[in-house]
């Protein structure tokens, strides 16, 4: 339920906070000082993609803009080398 | 007189880090793979290129199919070389038949230092500690 007002609208999940605080983001990258993202790993790249194989946004996983583009970048090398595949329907 | 303007520019351009991933067709036999990989790799060092790192993963499944192939063979080289090096080597892997895919990415220097933990197998033990984070 709640999952499904995060995706539609942002707005909505701010207006609701108050009264069930979320437990804080944070990015993991600079949490656990990952300088570089391999994008020959599959597994570790799974975390930031949904189960069709999209990016997932950074209000959802938290990560800083400086690493997501780090991510997004190493999930599309990923993809060109069939080390991910750019659709499906069930990843997870 | 063309290697000679190539060798001159050897000398002032810095050489830098390159990994290059290609994935062979998997029909090919053993030895004919071998052939394959040996030929890039002499292709990189007799173009003043250093190889740093060679790896096989063998026959791997591909996430989606490539020329209705659902599986290849992954062979990632590590090198040093001058950037203009690489449209010649890209240019190789283009005209051979024999690869699916290919692709070549410059290294920064937390790649580098990255590819050279991992060989050591220091980063199993991080690794492990990511992924419960992951879960939690």
């Amino acid at each position: 339920m709640k999952k499904k007002s995060n995706n539609s609208s942002p707005a909505m999940v701010f207006n609701t906070m108050p009264e069930a605080p979320q437990k804080k983001k944070f990015c993991r990258f600079k949490k656990n000082g990952i300088k570089y993202l391999d994008y020959k790993d599959a597994n570790f790249l799974l975390k930031f993609v949904n189960d069709q194989g999209k990016i997932l946004p950074r209000r959802l996983t938290g990560t800083s803009l400086k690493y997501q583009r780090k991510v997004a970048q190493a999930v599309k090398r990923a993809r060109h080398i069939a080390v991910l595949p750019f659709t499906g329907d069930s990843l997870k | 007189m063309a290697t000679k303007t190539k060798s001159n520019k050897t000398e002032s351009v810095v050489a830098k880090d390159y990994e290059s991933v290609i994935i062979f067709t998997p029909v090919l036999s053993d030895e004919q793979l071998k052939d394959a990989v040996a030929k890039y790799r002499k292709l990189i060092t007799e173009n003043g290129g250093e190889m740093v790192h060679e790896e096989n993963w063998g026959l791997t499944k591909l996430a989606y199919p490539i020329q209705k192939k659902s599986t290849g063979f992954y062979t990632l080289y590590e090198f040093r070389s001058t950037p203009d090096f690489i449209s010649k080597i890209e240019l190789a892997f283009r005209r051979d038949e024999r690869i699916l895919r290919f692709l070549t990415v410059s290294l920064d220097r937390h790649a580098v230092i990255f590819n050279q933990r991992k060989r050591n197998g220091e980063f199993n033990q991080a690794k492990k500690d990511l992924k419960q984070e992951g879960v939690k």
